[in-house]
């Protein structure tokens, strides 16, 4: 490994040492490294913006005789008014246009894909339930997930009172919501340690070269 | 009752410091566990493995550096694998903190198939890098009608259309699948906009907080599959045929959970004396 | 004009995209690909600077103010202005080797090892929080041990573990995470609804 490899991986090894210090208690090496991070990350959006965006769908077009690309960038300069607070209100043009297209967008593709395509799904179970591939323990377990998935919404439904059977239902839901919450928790813990993991291949394998 | 009341009052530090050293320890002591593959993870392979050359898919990379130790792995596998077999990869970055890592991935992706095979993969030909847009929702319908809408020139500030391998690729109807690797958001909006909308077969790599979410997805066949956190990327490292960092960070997985067991055992048997203690003082 | 306006701009822009959805006439599809899906990353550039902007000024003014710990707010902009000169088109712009140095061995090793304390936190959230308090709390705990120990290596147990893990995933959790996802869609269904019709108006703040 060359003299600057073996300098940018030392760099990379003293701030995540310093990171890692924090777990001692808060100090200078942790602060400076987040600080360094927030502004060095800053300073990346700053120049991906500019390349990805201002430069190919701003300053290109422009020079390229696409003029009505001016639209856009004035809605865009509009959003700045938000820094001065007499004129801020100008930057919900912009920001309308925004939410408009976004929510507008959303209401028929999430209605397909979380409630249409989901309720499918489940009608699905039972047409399986009748199908020749069905086996005792699918039949089961299609019934298992049917009744989770009623319990767990009735659990979500709080226009009617948690009493008596609705109440009992409910406390079912839960119960389906516990382990699925108990599953979420366990590949959390996964994912966790993963990035410790990794962290460690870098200083043990990169950094000091053990093995 | 002392030990048990010792054990429900452990300094943090201390588990800090157990699960520290088992990572550390683990690491260094060569042993290995099996790596059983599951479906979510095989219909990936599968998928891909039955593709010809010449065709293309979409692979979406959409992490920062915050969740790189699960997804790239899995990253790594698919272009290695996209790349043996000649399949065409339309690449783009809809995390503001990852196009410099999702160019690096494909910088090093090439460079292990050229060790391999000695065979140079061509940016433009072979693979096709479109990099960043922000508001990853509408760059995906974008996208669906377009590539060119969102994305006139490349993560280079080539025009797309200059892109040889980009001439046939209009929209998702000229890409036999998206693959996305996410961290974040993203993989709803494939889901909900990519797959909702384009009906583009969509199969996900996600952080294993993530993974548990997208079941019901696998269930009515909106994703053909789930690559769930690192035994996610480990399963796809083995199936490629290149056990690297995730494989190895598995048997670090195992002895780590076995502490966070114990942990909370301790942590129960601590709870259960001093409820018992309260109980008989009541 | 302050209000009136944008409310309309809103609920025009939001059925526009409903009836494109369901119609997607010529016309509309030119409109949609036009203006819908081209302009909001160039209107979104100036509204991501006004975070960068903030940024500075924050750390500006707690510098001059000399504020508690605002050296630190200079390791800040020191940051920021180091990144932004490597990526000048003089240096290479974002494909620059200076800008690729800092990414990959400054912003990559501190996210990565920030996020990494996680694995810390949740260690010790287990041994502290995660007790069988009553039945619910059991069955979280129960669900999470067995996805804990599906990937090892347990003699014979390995496979009905690895089987039982396998039916949690794709039984109980489906049912638990189908039921949220459809709870979810209705409250995003429901709010958006709301958003364009005029009823939801927070997000355009006070006068």
């Amino acid at each position: 490994m060359d003299w600057s490899t073996t300098i940018a991986t030392t760099v990379a090894a003293l701030l995540t040492l310093a990171v890692f210090s924090f777990l001692y208690k808060d100090n200078p090496f942790y602060k400076f490294a987040e600080h360094l991070m927030v502004g060095v990350s800053a300073g990346y959006w700053v120049i991906i913006l500019w390349y990805t965006v201002v430069i190919p769908k701003m300053w290109q077009p422009l020079e390229a005789g696409k003029w009505y690309y001016i639209f856009p960038i004035l809605l865009g300069i509009l959003m700045w008014a938000r820094l001065n607070r007499k004129w801020s209100w100008v930057s919900r043009y912009p920001l309308a246009f925004y939410i408009g297209v976004s929510t507008g967008v959303a209401i028929p593709l999430e209605m397909k894909a979380k409630i249409i395509e989901q309720l499918n799904g489940s009608v699905d179970l039972v047409t399986y339930m009748h199908s020749s591939q069905a086996t005792g323990m699918g039949i089961l377990n299609n019934v298992l997930i049917l009744i989770g998935i009623m319990a767990a919404l009735v659990y979500f439904f709080f226009s009617k009172a948690h009493t008596g059977a609705t109440g009992g239902i409910a406390k079912f839901g839960i119960g389906v919501l516990m382990v699925g919450f108990g599953a979420s928790f366990g590949f959390t813990v996964m994912a966790r340690i993963s990035l410790l993991i990794e962290r460690l291949q870098f200083l043990l394998f990169e950094w000091l070269k053990w093995g | 009752m002392k030990l048990a009341e010792k054990m429900f009052a452990i300094d943090r530090r201390w588990v800090y410091l157990a699960l520290g050293l088992a990572v550390l320890i683990s690491l260094k002591i060569p042993f290995s566990i099996p790596i059983p593959i599951s479906k979510e993870a095989r219909n990936i392979y599968n998928f891909i493995d039955t593709l010809k050359a010449g065709d293309a898919v979409h692979l979406a990379i959409d992490y920062d550096p915050s969740t790189l130790a699960e997804l790239h792995p899995m990253t790594l596998s698919i272009l290695k694998q996209c790349f043996e077999k000649k399949i065409k990869v339309v690449v783009t970055a809809l995390h503001q903190n990852g196009p410099a890592m999702a160019a690096a991935a494909l910088d090093t992706a090439a460079a292990r198939h050229a060790a391999r095979s000695g065979e140079q993969m061509k940016n433009g030909v072979d693979y096709v890098f479109l990099g960043y847009k922000p508001y990853p929702a509408l760059i995906i319908l974008g996208m669906g009608q377009n590539y060119r809408i969102p994305f006139p020139t490349d993560y280079f500030n080539v025009p797309i259309d200059s892109l040889p391998m980009m001439k046939h690729i209009q929209n998702y109807d000229d890409v036999k699948a998206i693959l996305n690797v996410s961290g974040t958001s993203a993989t709803d909006y494939w889901i909900s906009y990519g797959n909702g909308r384009y009906k583009v077969p969509l199969a996900i790599g996600v952080t294993g907080v993530m993974a548990t979410d997208y079941y019901p997805y696998w269930q009515t066949g909106q994703i053909f599959g789930i690559l769930g956190g690192l035994k996610g990327a480990a399963e796809y490292e083995t199936l490629v045929g290149t056990p690297g960092k995730a494989v190895q960070g598995m048997k670090v997985q195992m002895v780590a959970h076995l502490i966070i067991i114990v942990f909370i055992i301790i942590g129960n048997i601590g709870y259960f004396a001093q409820r018992k203690k309260r109980e008989q003082s009541a | 004009m302050k209000r009136q306006l944008p409310l309309i701009i809103i609920f025009v822009c939001g059925i526009f995209m409903v009836f494109q959805y369901f119609i997607p006439h010529e016309n509309s599809e030119f409109i949609y690909e036009f203006a819908a899906l081209d302009w909001p990353p160039i209107i979104g550039v100036f509204a991501l600077t006004l975070g960068i902007i903030s940024l500075v000024r924050v750390s500006a003014a707690k510098i001059s103010k000399r504020d508690e710990d605002w050296q630190y707010s200079i390791v800040t902009l020191i940051g920021l202005a180091m990144m932004i000169i490597a990526g000048l088109p003089w240096f290479g712009g974002q494909t620059s080797p200076a800008v690729k140095w800092q990414f990959d061995f400054i912003m990559r090793p501190i996210i990565a090892t920030i996020f990494s304390l996680l694995s810390f936190f949740i260690a010790s959230a287990a041994y502290r929080a995660f007790r069988a308090r009553s039945v619910l709390a059991s069955i979280l705990l129960i669900s999470a041990v067995i996805v804990m120990i599906r990937f090892m290596p347990l003699g014979p147990f390995t496979d009905i573990v690895s089987r039982t893990a396998d039916w949690v995933l794709n039984v109980p959790n489906l049912a638990a995470k189908r039921a949220i996802i459809i709870g979810v869609g209705l409250g995003i269904i429901s709010t958006a609804l709301k958003v364009v019709l005029g009823v939801e108006r927070s997000y355009l703040g006070r006068d």
